[in-house]
């Protein structure tokens, strides 16, 4: 990295200098300071930029404490950890605890519902925000349109423990989803009891928070479509389904692209807030997620080197998903984060 | 046709280029329909638990309230008012909010007006340093170690301070102030104003719509937050609201599911117009200023979005 800094500063130097009048040198004066320019380049940048560097000082020691000092901790994921000792551990013991966590049932039971209840969220919830965007798009009256956005975005803004209430509320047994069943004469249904509901309580849920403000980025890339394409395709003959196919879809699809790599980066770190607030002991067996099972052991049981372990694992996998995410779509689409 | 279109209403523009055939008039019904029934879906847990807070628990029990109050009473209300535990918590959701909101805009702005900045040296790591916390991150116990070694257990800083920068709203900011036209940064240089003098007097100004956007972002964020409270703190006078909603919640819900099943019920049902009432003051302060705030951040959101 500084290599790369180290090349380009004659550039940026030179126009930094040009911005600022009191620098400013005849034109062919410039090559000729190029090279001291180069050699005291940081230097000068202090010199110019002293003030922009003092703003970032604060933000730095922040990003060093309480985000990378964090990082850091994860060694201890390979050291014996006392508590009221170091925060990095007392001493080495090597692979110890990753093997203690590859050889435990408990943990690749939990590994498995992560991967389901992840991928599950992902194929459910990554396209709907798209079709509510295009359906909004069809809708001619802006007020109504406005009406429907400011409806469905509010979800978004609710505490997870309301959300979670909420839920509790209509999914009890004298709760809206029962009283339904019940009109119907079916057996009410203790739902949040119940293993085999807990991933479609889990997923439909999520739908309900995420779909409204899923669209805003999809309708903005949607106004930035160029509507000489939409003329284009309709002198071709196209209706509105295939301007749909051949010119809206395109448009959006490097919006698309991005959110994907976002989501599938993030999918090993399913909501551990909801699932904590959800599940009880009666539904472990769909609902345990590895979130969920690191902090019982690690905060509850007090095993911290061994939740570790597993955390630092989770972070792993999905620091590696989205790299290869990104580094795949590269190679295909074109659209990649960086 | 194409003459009459204004080009400036971006949205509106593409229906108007098609004549409507009867085939599109019957998609334009089935499509509005469709977002009615959605609303409905949004909106009808929020309905339930306002007809539920102003219900008697006896006809929620009865499973008799759905979009109506049953035996309307402000009883609850009332109850839940006067418990002083309740006011003392809202009233440190209120402090930390404002506490929270006041340093992450402080660090945030200031960032993502260096990170604006083309021409700084050594603005390809800074930005870095930022981003690579998107995706990769210390972890639970790492970070309660963290806290607990800094002595901020049982302090305000456990939740205000770990939150104080959201990268994802750094990036939406940086790319507000490099939009700013650049003319009026330049000619405040040449009458000798330094960066600082800059940021105050000139960038601050013209982007209250991005700082509005951010004010609501973060504020929600600390509003809303249980679960730093529910690691580091062991005092309930230092509970934020959501906390006690998340106790009172989780307390029904256990005896529920440790009576199972059927029996349990009653002993949940007890607490459902307390759990409505302290839902809904909970989320009366966000629902009040969203409505005011809510053209800035489409707007504020959309460009960072486009541009970064």
């Amino acid at each position: 990295m500084p290599l790369t800094q180290d090349e380009q500063s004659p550039r940026v130097s030179a126009r930094g200098a040009t911005e600022e009048p009191a620098h400013a040198v005849p034109r062919q004066r410039v090559p000729k300071t190029r090279y001291r320019v180069r050699k005291q380049t940081w230097r000068d940048a202090f010199k110019r930029d002293w003030q922009l560097y003092s703003l970032a000082i604060v933000p730095l020691i922040f990003f060093i404490v309480f985000k990378y000092g964090p990082m850091l901790g994860n060694v201890i994921a390979f050291r014996r950890f006392r508590p009221g000792g170091s925060i990095f551990g007392d001493e080495w013991v090597g692979l110890r605890y990753i093997e203690m966590f590859i050889n435990d049932p408990s943990f690749w039971h939990v590994f498995t519902n992560t991967v389901v209840l992840g991928s599950v969220t992902m194929v459910v919830c990554f396209p709907l925000p798209i079709i509510l965007a295009l359906m909004l798009n069809e809708v001619r009256q802006q007020y109504f349109k406005k009406f429907v956005q400011s409806i469905s975005y509010l979800p978004h803004f609710l505490s997870i423990v309301i959300i979670v209430g909420m839920l509790m509320q209509l999914l009890s047994l004298e709760g809206t989803v029962n009283q339904i069943i019940g009109a119907f004469g079916g057996e009410e249904v203790p739902f949040l009891q119940r293993a085999e509901w807990f991933r479609f309580i889990y997923v439909g849920s999520e739908v309900w928070q995420t779909v409204g403000w899923g669209t805003i980025l999809y309708l903005a890339a949607l106004t930035s479509i160029d509507d000489s394409l939409y003329e284009a395709a309709k002198i071709d003959g196209a209706g509105r389904w295939r301007q749909t196919w051949h010119v809206t879809l395109p448009g959006i699809r490097p919006t698309m692209v991005t959110l994907l790599i976002l989501n599938i980066g993030s999918f090993i770190n399913v909501g551990f807030e909801k699932v904590f607030l959800l599940y009880n002991p009666l539904t472990y067996e769909t609902a345990d997620v590895i979130s969920t099972y690191l902090y019982r052991v690690g905060l509850v049981s007090n095993n911290l080197s061994y939740a570790t372990a597993i955390g630092l694992f989770q972070a792993l996998i999905g620091l590696v998903m989205v790299l290869s995410a990104n580094v795949i779509s590269r190679r295909t689409t074109g659209t990649s984060l960086w | 046709m194409v003459t009459d279109i204004r080009t400036t209403d971006l949205a509106a523009v593409r229906p108007r280029l098609t004549a409507r055939s009867r085939g599109e008039r019957v998609f334009g019904a089935v499509n509005a329909t469709l977002l009615v029934l959605l609303c409905l879906g949004m909106l009808y847990p929020f309905i339930t638990v306002l007809a539920q807070s102003f219900s008697s628990s006896g006809a929620i029990k009865a499973g008799q309230v759905n979009f109506l109050p049953v035996d309307f009473n402000v009883d609850t209300y009332a109850a839940v008012m006067s418990n002083e535990q309740f006011w003392r918590n809202y009233g440190n959701t209120v402090l930390y909010t404002v506490v929270g909101t006041a340093i992450a805009m402080t660090l945030t702005t200031t960032y993502a007006f260096v990170l604006s900045k083309p021409h700084l040296k050594g603005r390809k790591v800074l930005i870095g340093i930022a981003v690579f916390t998107m995706f990769f991150n210390g972890g639970l116990v790492p970070n309660y170690v963290l806290i607990s070694a800094l002595g901020m257990k049982n302090t305000m800083w456990a939740l205000v301070l770990p939150g104080a920068i959201s990268v994802f709203n750094l990036l939406v900011m940086k790319a507000f102030f490099e939009n700013l036209p650049k003319e009026l940064e330049e000619a405040a240089q040449i009458d000798g104003l330094g960066w600082y003098g800059i940021f105050g007097k000139i960038v601050l100004p013209l982007s209250k719509a991005v700082i509005a956007t951010m004010v609501l972002f973060y504020s929600v964020a600390f509003w809303n937050d249980w679960f730093a409270a529910f690691l580091y703190l062991d005092k309930s006078e230092l509970f934020p609201i959501t906390l006690f909603l998340r106790n009172l919640i989780a307390g029904a819900s256990t005896t529920a599911s440790e009576g199972a099943a059927a029996a349990g019920s009653t002993t949940a049902q007890v607490s459902a117009n307390i759990q409505a009432v302290t839902m809904i003051l909970t989320v009366i302060p966000i629902l009040t200023i969203y409505p005011f705030v809510q053209r800035y951040f489409v707007s504020g959101v959309m460009l960072g979005s486009v541009k970064g």
